[in-house]
């Protein structure tokens, strides 16, 4: 038990202690002590103060009331914490440093300093004190023990009060929050034990404060003595009119005097029947279990918290909290529409209404469980039927079908349709060929075809050694086995039955000796040792690569059939024979006459693109062997473009070609004439001759590259807008208009090719010009090129008949002449003759003026056509265009390139087929005609796009095909409720 | 030996019925066809020319009305039904494939200040100046039957606008506040007010149906959720909101139509900022209604013309006006979206074609490629200036033509000043405010 443990009240001070209310005399009881000890210890005031505000916060934190503080020369009780009883008495010498505690001598030990909580003031001491504090000087009160049960200091300072205020105001504030304190407290004794004290409070002492109590006892003992009881009425009196000072009437505690609580009026003892009863007294009985006691601990804390419950908020705040909530839930809500609305903004084609009934046969249930009996007829039959249980909506699918219904969506199910027919169509294909392949007996054929393998082979390994070089090893190492096998054998040795009746033949038969020339030849690549092909090999490479060239592309690439088999890109270009018969034969001629045949075999086969880049190198190869060779093979070159592009041997040309007679065998040339198209479209070499460029523009007029590379040499935005146009609007009449785009003819020319166009400007421009005229008129198309040659010969006779006396070239170039004159900037002379020196008839102004004032312009930029001959390229804006040009890049496009290319691709069924025009014209948004288009519907879009994901399409369908409505309709859950509105609606709208 | 014979088949050539097409056989060789930018240039610059020949959007003026028209309805299931309600409390329906008056009933005494229809189109429900909700049959009474209301509801204050739920049987009246109704009752079963006491119309949104839009008094647009007991947003502008429109395939678009000339086009979940402004009116607008298929609106203003805006553009595509057109106070879309419908103030609805260059009536296959070929055509040719010129040009009254000026005018001073003040004090002072944040004041939560 500890000095701060509650005391019990007594009767009579229930009431007073709701007089405490009264600030100042809370305030009053507390203040005299304190005045005391400022007298008596000569402390600062401050101090004072300090001690006070720690014990304020220590007892508010404890919930500890202070102990009343005790004076030198007073007789105390000692007791340590653990020590069950006190000790003798001891005096009190003095306070010590620290807080709360003294100095006390006495006892068993002669001097020793203790804490307030283990003193106990002995009554004897504190009678006197008591009696004192009636005393006048102030200074002199004993201090009204703080923690003293408040009914008791509260009767002191009702009896004089009044005298005290004047010095207590200092203190007043602290003290007051102190007295309010214990008012709180005592309250709280109060309710939790009133009804016992009502009883015993008189009679019974609680042992541990006895004497505290036994002191209380003797002050008021004291005061009786003193007034009587004519005193205690009076006292009473004053106490009632002091309550009814405070303003509000207070309920008077009913007294009780039978002991009723105590002793039942059942015989059954109600011990404890006034106490309160606790949370945790309810859990008593439960078990001890250690969430029990968790519990209790809990309920323990949620009974000592003092803190309050917060306010709740005020109505506008609660609505803005409530309001943003919702907000966000909405907001969140309604973003789920987002995907499809993106969807919707992105999608090619929207059709409405959205919800649009499959047009397809409908399943018999669906049309069913629309339909009502309407006509009489009608009415009588359903009738029978239900009399007769009918099964009406009987499932007329079998499970099988509907699970196969469910399975595959139409669109689905075309699809892959769609490929396991290409799959069947190339395994035909495969079959086909494979059987045409069995079938041809030729052995030159399948010789090439060898030999078509091992070339493939030698370039994989190629390959591989640079990827992958232990691999190659490998590779090497079975080469290597193959060749010692080889030499091992006698296959190709000549010693078969075969070689020898053919040895005996060879003597009379030409063919016999050049077959078996073959096979010894066979043997010695078979046995030669495997080298790094080297640039000495490279002669003979191309040349097999030419033979093998059609025969094996699809042997060795299975992979690559599929697409040309079912693009159906053919090699379009038969050999020519007729050149072919006018030049000789090169060496290793064997394979030369080989080829025409195969390739008639083959026609239909594909070259491949690794194939033609092969193709380029050797060509490449061969021109700069020309270049780098006699200056008589220079002409050479032009005429092998010429071929290539117009794939056309100018008589005159192939004579020139004929007088040198070298490795350039025009066979070849020939044959590669198509590869040297694609060559001449991919790299723009062929720029020099009119003729070509002006047939590559042609070709190449769709290609964007080239125009982009023309805007960039643009020199002001106006141009380059202007430009833009051009290319669109001019590129049908390129070479008629003198104001033919500039950009057309500059392409980029790669670093070798320059020296070369150096030596191509020697050329006589004279022969060059008077092809160009002829080529001009060449469509593009190859078919076409055949039939007119004839005419084209005619043509030019024609021509060069009619302008037999016309020089034009040469006007040409005057005229190009005068343009440059023109373009370039003149000289302004500004001299003023006479001015600053004499003038007149004769008198020249003197050197130095005229070159003074003579304004020089900067030359122009190099004209664009100054490396062309036959070309004038006239860089002065055309008004009479510009009118027809779009000023700036419109909106959705990022480059001028998109914006032209979507120009220049025309959408009308003159250039397209029909399928195409009706995709490339298909309307954005499609509506039915008398249909009411509904708003979109939740249950379609959200919850069924986990349905609609599997097409790439937007849940709108996109494209004009008829087959959507019903691929949608097949997804989408129908709705009957809407079957029967939108048939109502039908019913009800009329077209108007 | 393999001998090469010329074949026919008669297949590819000889048509099955005299009614088919001749079969054209054609080589799209492009060489020999040559020039096909300007051919098609020019088919485009025909079809241009064409299209402007054949605009003739007004189809129809029903006049009958005995005063300035102030609201209409759609009917939700018939295409050829209109309902109209006039400053006379007088209701008309019509029917438009006759353009002829149908039924007329007196519905209120003073304006008829709203009125729609059930989702189903049995009936309709109608607002006026005499506090007043009442609802009527689709249905003319039969002979001898007298015209009543099927219910009406009398309230405390005016109502000025009402909307009907899309799905349930539920509208929301606004007037003094937002109140939501169920029809079989009374009393709303709802009400909504934030501190406003005149509402000027009020709207379901017709995707997410359990939302509302309203226009207030106080310059705002409230946001509710039929559901949540509170609004759910308010954004205040610059000027006050005549009418809104939720976009019926985008559930969380809508555009109101504005004092201020112009419209703004709102993300429901951005109120801070309009998506777009459309600007192209020269008086206040005052209704507006969104397409079915949820790509243009169409809006009426004071400054007697109607527009018709791209939901994404700031600009309208097109203008009707006529000169005996007044004030247009209400439009509608027509549910097929070929048509619009506009009630004015000189007590006409007029009906015009909301594509002003299409042919009405059926199109044969054939017609109808040839027109989306065109339709192709301009649209690919739509940036060249020829084109563009013809494409572009419309006829305006002149007072609308001038005032159009004048503001540009005003516009393009505004916007000088602003660059100059700019100019001429500290950088970073004067912020570059843009056009769509000019208009909105502040959006409370």
């Amino acid at each position: 038990m500890c000095y701060w443990a509650t005391p019990k009240h007594r009767r009579e001070l229930a009431q007073l202690s709701c007089l405490s209310d009264d600030p100042y005399k809370a305030s009053h009881t507390a203040k005299e002590p304190q005045t005391e000890m400022a007298e008596q210890d000569c402390r600062g005031e401050k101090k004072q103060r300090c001690k006070a505000g720690t014990s304020r916060y220590f007892n508010k934190r404890q919930g500890a009331r202070n102990l009343p503080l005790l004076h030198p020369r007073d007789s105390v009780l000692l007791r340590i914490d653990s020590e069950p009883t006190w000790r003798g008495p001891a005096t009190v010498r003095g306070e010590s440093i620290t807080q709360w505690s003294y100095e006390v001598s006495g006892g068993d030990r002669v001097e020793m300093r203790q804490n307030r909580r283990h003193l106990q003031l002995l009554p004897s001491t504190a009678e006197p004190r008591a009696k004192a504090s009636f005393d006048p000087p102030p200074e002199q009160t004993p201090p009204a023990p703080e923690s003293s049960p408040g009914g008791l200091t509260i009767e002191y300072s009702s009896s004089f009060d009044i005298r005290h205020i004047g010095y207590t105001r200092g203190y007043q504030e602290e003290l007051a929050n102190m007295a309010k304190k214990r008012k709180a407290e005592k309250s709280r004794d109060k309710l939790k034990t009133s009804s016992k004290n009502l009883t015993v409070a008189q009679t019974e002492e609680d042992e541990d404060d006895g004497g505290l109590f036994k002191a209380d006892d003797t002050v008021i003992s004291a005061s009786e003595d003193e007034g009587g009881s004519d005193d205690e009425r009076k006292h009473r009196k004053l106490l009632d009119a002091i309550g009814s000072l405070g303003g509000k009437k207070r309920r008077k505690l009913a007294e009780r005097s039978e002991a009723s609580a105590q002793i039942s009026e059942f015989s059954v003892s109600a011990e404890g029947a006034g106490e309160k009863i606790t949370l945790g007294d309810l859990l008593g009985t439960l078990e001890q279990t250690s969430v029990i006691t968790k519990t209790k601990k809990q309920l323990k804390n949620l009974h000592n918290r003092r803190d309050t419950l917060e306010l709740p908020l005020s109505r506008q705040q609660t609505e803005k909290i409530q309001r943003e909530v919702a907000y966000g839930k909405t907001s969140k809500e309604v973003s789920s529409w987002q995907g499809v609305v993106v969807r919707n903004q992105k999608a090619d084609q929207l059709v409405f209404p959205l919800n649009q009934e499959p047009s397809g046969p409908k399943r018999v249930e669906q049309v069913v469980a629309g339909w009502k009996a309407q006509t009489p007829l009608e009415l009588e039959i359903f009738n029978l039927l239900h009399m007769n249980k009918q099964p009406v909506h009987d499932p007329v699918l079998t499970p099988a079908e509907e699970a196969s219904l469910k399975a595959m969506s139409l669109d689905e199910a075309k699809i892959r349709r769609a490929e396991l027919q290409k799959a069947r169509a190339l395994q035909s294909y495969y079959e086909a060929k494979a059987k045409r392949d069995k079938k041809i007996k030729s052995k030159k054929y399948h010789k090439v075809l060898k030999k078509a393998k091992r070339k493939e082979f030698l370039k994989e390994f190629e390959e591989m050694r640079k990827m992958d070089p232990t691999a190659a090893l490998e590779e090497l190492r079975k080469m290597e086995m193959a060749r010692m096998e080889e030499r091992m054998s006698l296959k190709h040795q000549n010693s078969g039955k075969w070689a020898r009746s053919r040895a005996i033949m060879a003597k009379y038969d030409n063919e016999a000796r050049k077959a078996m020339q073959q096979q010894l030849e066979v043997n010695k690549t078979l046995t030669q040792k495997l080298a790094v092909p080297s640039e000495s090999e490279d002669e003979e490479r191309p040349e097999e690569a030419a033979v093998a060239l059609p025969d094996f592309v699809n042997e060795a690439q299975p992979a690559d059939v599929t697409n040309p088999w079912m693009m159906g890109k053919l090699t379009a270009e038969p050999p020519e024979p007729a050149e072919s018969s006018d030049t000789e034969l090169p060496a290793g001629g064997v394979q030369q006459q080989e080829n025409p045949e195969d390739a008639t075999e083959e026609v239909e086969e594909v070259i491949d693109e690794e194939e033609v880049l092969l193709r380029e190198f050797e060509n490449r190869r061969k021109l700069r062997q020309t270049e780098n060779g006699e200056r008589d093979m220079v002409p050479v070159m032009p005429v092998e473009r010429e071929e290539i592009v117009t794939e056309r041997a100018a008589s005159e040309v192939v004579e020139i070609s004929d007088d040198d007679e070298d490795e350039v065998d025009e066979d070849e040339v020939s044959e590669f004439k198509s590869l040297f198209q694609n060559l001449a479209e991919k790299e723009q070499e062929a720029v020099m001759e009119v003729k070509t460029t002006i047939n590559a523009e042609g070709e190449d007029g769709e290609e964007p590259a080239l125009l982009d590379e023309g805007l960039t040499r643009l020199r002001t935005l106006e141009d380059l807008d202007h430009l833009s146009q051009d290319v669109s609007i001019e590129l049908d009449e390129p070479a008629t208009q003198s104001t033919a785009t500039p950009d057309l003819e500059e392409t980029t020319i790669p670093q070798p090719d320059k020296k070369k166009n150096q030596k191509k400007n020697m050329i006589d421009c004279n022969e060059v010009l008077t092809k160009e005229a002829k080529v001009i008129k060449i469509p593009m198309a190859p078919t076409a090129i055949e039939e007119e040659e004839e005419n084209e010969e005619e043509q030019k006779m024609i021509i060069k008949e009619a302008f037999a006396g016309d020089d034009v070239i040469s006007d040409f170039l005057k005229d190009k002449r005068k343009q440059e004159e023109a373009g370039n900037p003149k000289v302004v002379n500004l001299t003023l003759p006479g001015w600053g020196e004499w003038g007149g008839l004769g008198l020249k102004t003197s050197r130095h003026k005229r070159k003074r004032f003579r304004v020089k312009a900067d030359p122009p930029p190099p004209r664009r056509d100054n490396n062309l001959p036959s070309v004038i390229i006239s860089e002065k804006r055309n008004s009479s265009i510009a009118v027809h040009q779009v000023s700036q890049l419109p909106f959705p496009f990022e480059k001028p390139e998109q914006f032209e290319s979507c120009m220049r691709t025309p959408i009308g069924n003159t250039w397209n087929t029909q399928r195409t025009v009706q995709k490339l014209t298909a309307p954005k948004v499609i509506t039915q005609m008398g249909a009411i288009i509904e708003p979109i519907a939740k249950e379609d879009f959200i919850k069924g796009k986990t349905l609609t994901t599997t097409g790439k399409q937007p849940d709108i369908s996109l494209s004009a095909g008829k087959g959507q409505a019903t691929k949608r309709g097949s997804k989408r859950p129908q709705k009957k409720g809407h079957s029967k509105r939108s048939q109502l609606k039908r019913m009800k709208s009329k077209p108007k | 030996m393999k001998v090469k014979v010329l074949c026919r088949n008669p297949d590819d050539y000889v048509r099955e019925t005299t009614k088919d097409i001749q079969r054209v056989p054609r080589n799209y060789d492009p060489s020999l066809h040559p020039f096909e930018v300007p051919r098609e240039f020019t088919r485009a610059l025909n079809a241009t020319k064409l299209e402007r020949v054949f605009a003739k959007p007004f189809l129809a003026s029903l006049d009958g009305h005995r005063d300035g028209v102030n609201c209409m309805a759609k009917h939700p299931t018939s295409l050829s039904t209109l309902l109209s309600g006039s400053c006379d409390g007088e209701v008309k329906m019509w029917n438009l494939t006759k353009r002829e008056c149908t039924r007329t009933l007196q519905a209120h005494e003073g304006f008829v200040r709203g009125m729609c229809t059930r989702f189903c189109g049995t009936s309709f429900f109608t607002v006026g100046d005499d506090k007043t909700i009442k609802q009527w049959k689709m249905e003319a009474p039969s002979y001898g039957e007298e015209e009543e209301p099927l219910t009406t509801i009398l309230g405390k204050a005016v109502y000025t606008g009402i909307d009907h739920h899309w799905k349930e049987g539920i509208f929301a009246t606004c007037g003094q506040q937002v109140d939501i109704w169920d029809e079989q009752k009374s009393s709303p079963i709802r009400t909504f007010s934030w501190g406003v006491d005149s509402f000027s119309s009020v709207r379901f949104n017709p995707v997410e149906t359990h939302l509302l839009a309203s226009c207030a008094s106080d310059r705002s647009i409230v946001l509710y959720d039929m559901r949540e007991a509170t609004p759910l947003k308010k954004v205040i502008m610059n000027l006050r909101s005549n009418t809104l429109c939720w976009n019926p395939m985008e559930a969380f678009h809508f555009t109101c139509a504005n004092e201020d000339y112009n419209l703004y086009t709102f993300d429901m979940r951005r109120l801070d900022i309009p998506k777009i402004v459309h600007m192209d009116h020269v008086s206040a607008v005052l209704d507006l209604d969104y397409s079915p298929t949820g790509t243009e609106f169409v809006s009426a203003s004071f400054d007697k013309t109607v527009r018709i805006f791209p939901k994404d553009h700031g600009h309208s595509r097109e203008v009707y006006h006529t000169k005996r057109m007044q004030h247009v106070i209400c439009v509608k879309w027509s549910s097929d979206n070929k048509y619009l419908l506009t009630g004015s103030d000189e007590m006409n609805i007029r009906l015009w074609k909301a594509n002003a260059s299409e042919k009405l009536g059926v199109l044969a296959p054939r017609e109808r490629a040839a027109m989306n070929y065109n339709d192709k055509l301009k649209e690919k040719f739509k940036h060249h200036p020829q084109v563009r010129r013809i494409a572009r040009h419309r006829h305006l009254p002149k007072t609308i033509f001038s005032q159009s000026k004048e503001l540009r005018v005003m516009k393009e001073a505004r916007r000088r000043k602003e660059r100059n003040v700019r100019k001429h004090s500290k950088p970073g002072s004067v912020p570059v405010v843009t056009e769509k944040q000019k208009h909105v004041l502040t959006v409370v939560k």
